[in-house]
């Protein structure tokens, strides 16, 4: 080849610039992954591809995250009823002085260990007193912790929960979710993105519905919409949309990622309705997913009134539950160790009910989420998409 | 089928890879060699197993014949015949088979004197075969990790894989893959159809030949890729499309174990706007 011609020579000059652009680029694309060995579990029959994996790097640091702390010494149980001796005992009046002190003590351990007692007790008040927010919410969680260990034994079977189940030695746990305000948009059908085309962290990063949770978790029906997939191979009456399907996608991706497990722990992705091809576990979740709407519904939302505004989210409503606030990215809580067995005094069903949780009338709700702008539109059971 | 007038001189001797003169002959229209004998040895061998796996199997119903890879417990060790060694043994003999075939072709094109492109091509298909059912599960240390043989059961393990990494289209390569095999079929119709054309005017008029196709696309897009290098973009397109349907299931599992969408949070994560 002859001497270069100007043109030619910028082609040459471009083609090197472009090279080393894409030599950098797919370098840089190495540490974007995992490398191998990589841990894989069978969970179906072989060759179906039910399998779960697993890098040990991110094993090893969920083991570190969840261990359990060491359980406190059982309650003498030579002691006299703790209403003999405290007051305004709403909840724990079923346990001995030295049962309800050693809920206390481990109360404070699993929930304020840095603060202390004078996170929920007022200091210079009586015991007694309920002038501290927190302290009406400990109480109410109290009661929540007891419904879920003797009325929710069909997802928590007798693992149980306890506070430090979600708390983890913090006072508001980790895991809790408000309802998303979605971006501003334009008013009017193309302004509408419906929480789509943008990464969504509820859902795994993915561009699906950004906040699938306020629809699906907050009340609603017994399935609140979230089964669309049709029961019969032509169309026969199923009016659900692929639009509806996605907020059902949005959904599961947050409950895979919730329980660090993917779709095929509880489906066989040939049929994701059919119970008799699903593994056991998804019916585990289906229990999950109405205790959470109970729990959401019964103990969160009423506690609206009692959090002060800077615990509130972005539209002012209160902190919600879902299924990572317990699990924490693992398929069980803390590796399904239950600290319950060392704590029978949260296994109790006494004083669930009937306690006020505000003495205050109720306030009057926030304007509806779904009424919002820009926020997660609840996907309309059996109606076809917006 | 007799054979053409002009064939008979490019029946040459030589150009073999193993086995010299041993095999070096034509039956009918076909050329024989060691790696034609080795391809019909394994074909015949992993079509009789798939047959017998059927029969001990619980049905005869095409659809539904399964024969499943081991359970991973059995790692990257042999199995016992009923319980993945089947699929094992089969999966030697389509490996023989395939590779056979293309050391076949690149036997035939060494006689000819030709480039050895046909068997380069054909080797990305293999490629994408020896991907799914021995580099994957080697480095994920199970053959159990490979697709089951059967119509409907190897349709259920690519819906589940593709359902353990929770959205599969979020794979960068599976995305690169699929644009290969769409810009594949789109260039294949828009070159079969301007063949078609040129060669097919109204009725009375003459055959158009090359210079009339390369009009067609000047005037319609500026440029005209000719007769050559379409053959050569096809080339390239469709190697490509297997290349990374390769590349998309080797990396999920070995290089990837969560989310596919979650991968791109390098892409939210770089400096210029984190």
């Amino acid at each position: 080849m002859g001497k270069m011609t100007h043109r030619e020579a910028f082609w040459d000059l471009i083609l090197r610039i472009g090279l080393v652009a894409a030599a950098v680029f797919g370098v840089g694309m190495l540490f974007t992954i995992e490398y191998p060995p990589v841990e894989t579990i069978q969970r179906g029959f072989r060759g179906v591809g039910l399998v779960q994996n697993y890098h040990p790097d991110t094993v090893e640091a969920q083991l570190a995250a969840n261990q359990v702390p060491e359980a406190i010494e059982p309650a003498d149980p030579d002691s006299g009823p703790a209403t003999e001796v405290y007051q305004n005992v709403q909840v724990l009046g079923d346990l001995t002085d030295a049962q309800f002190i050693r809920v206390m003590t481990a109360m404070t351990e699993w929930v304020s260990p840095e603060q202390g007692c004078t996170y929920c007790h007022a200091e210079g008040e009586e015991l007694s007193s309920d002038s501290l927010y927190t302290k009406v919410v400990a109480r109410r969680m109290l009661q929540m912790t007891r419904d879920i260990n003797t009325n929710w034994q069909p997802h928590v079977a007798q693992t149980g929960v306890t506070c430090y189940t979600c708390h983890r030695g913090q006072p508001v746990p980790a895991n809790i979710w408000f309802t998303d305000p979605g971006r501003p948009h334009t008013a009017g059908l193309l302004g509408n993105p419906a929480g789509q085309n943008g990464p969504a962290p509820a859902a795994g990063l993915a561009s699906l519905p950004s906040d699938p949770l306020t629809p699906f978790l907050m009340g609603g029906g017994k399935d609140a919409g979230i089964r669309v997939n049709s029961d019969t191979a032509l169309p026969s009456g199923n009016r659900q949309s692929i639009k509806q399907a996605e907020w059902t996608y949005s959904l599961m991706v947050n409950m895979s990622d919730s329980l660090g497990v993917n779709c095929t722990y509880c489906h066989n992705s040939r049929s994701f309705r059919d119970w008799e091809q699903s593994s056991p576990t998804r019916a585990s979740a289906w229990h999950g997913i109405q205790m959470v709407r109970d729990l959401n519904a019964s103990y969160l939302e009423p506690l609206q009134s009692v959090f002060p505004p800077h615990r509130l989210g972005a539209l002012g409503d209160v902190a919600k539950v879902n299924c990572s606030t317990c699990h924490a990215g693992v398929f069980k809580p803390l590796f399904g160790v239950s600290m319950l067995k060392d704590y029978p005094e949260l296994a109790k069903a006494g004083g669930v009910t009937g306690v006020p949780v505000d003495p205050a009338p109720a306030a009057v709700p926030e304007p509806g989420p779904a009424q919002t702008p820009g926020a997660a539109q609840p996907p309309g059971s059996g109606q076809p998409a917006q | 089928m007799a054979m053409l007038n002009f064939e008979k001189k490019y029946r040459v001797r030589g150009g073999t890879l193993i086995g010299g003169d041993l095999f070096d002959f034509w039956v009918g229209p076909f050329y024989v060699g060691f790696f034609g004998v080795t391809t019909i040895f394994f074909s015949f061998l992993g079509t009789a197993l798939i047959l017998y796996g059927a029969a001990i199997g619980p049905t005869w119903n095409v659809w539904q014949i399964n024969i499943a890879p081991p359970d991973l417990k059995y790692g990257l060790g042999a199995a016992p015949l009923k319980e993945g060694g089947l699929w094992q043994l089969i999966t030697i003999c389509a490996l023989g088979a395939f590779i056979s075939w293309a050391i076949r072709q690149v036997e035939i094109s060494r006689k000819l004197g030709m480039g050895l492109h046909v068997p380069v091509a054909f080797s990305f298909a293999i490629f994408a075969y020896i991907s799914l059912v021995v580099i994957r599960p080697v480095l994920l240390g199970g053959w159990g990790h490979a697709f089951p043989y059967g119509i409907l059961s190897h349709l259920d393990w690519v819906s589940n894989v593709g359902y353990q990494y929770l959205h599969f289209h979020y794979n960068p390569a599976h995305m690169l893959a699929v644009s290969f095999f769409f810009t594949t079929t789109f260039a294949l119709s828009l070159h079969g159809s301007l063949v078609l054309a040129a060669a097919n005017p109204p009725h009375g008029e003459r055959v158009k030949t090359a210079e009339h196709e390369n009009t067609f696309f000047r005037d319609t897009i500026g440029w005209s890729i000719g007769t050559l290098g379409i053959h050569r973009l096809g080339l390239f397109l469709a190697l490509n499309a297997g290349f990374w349907s390769a590349v998309c299931i080797i990396i999920s599992g070995p290089f990837w174990t969560r989310g596919w969408p979650e991968w791109w949070s390098w892409w939210l994560d770089l400096p210029i706007w984190r």
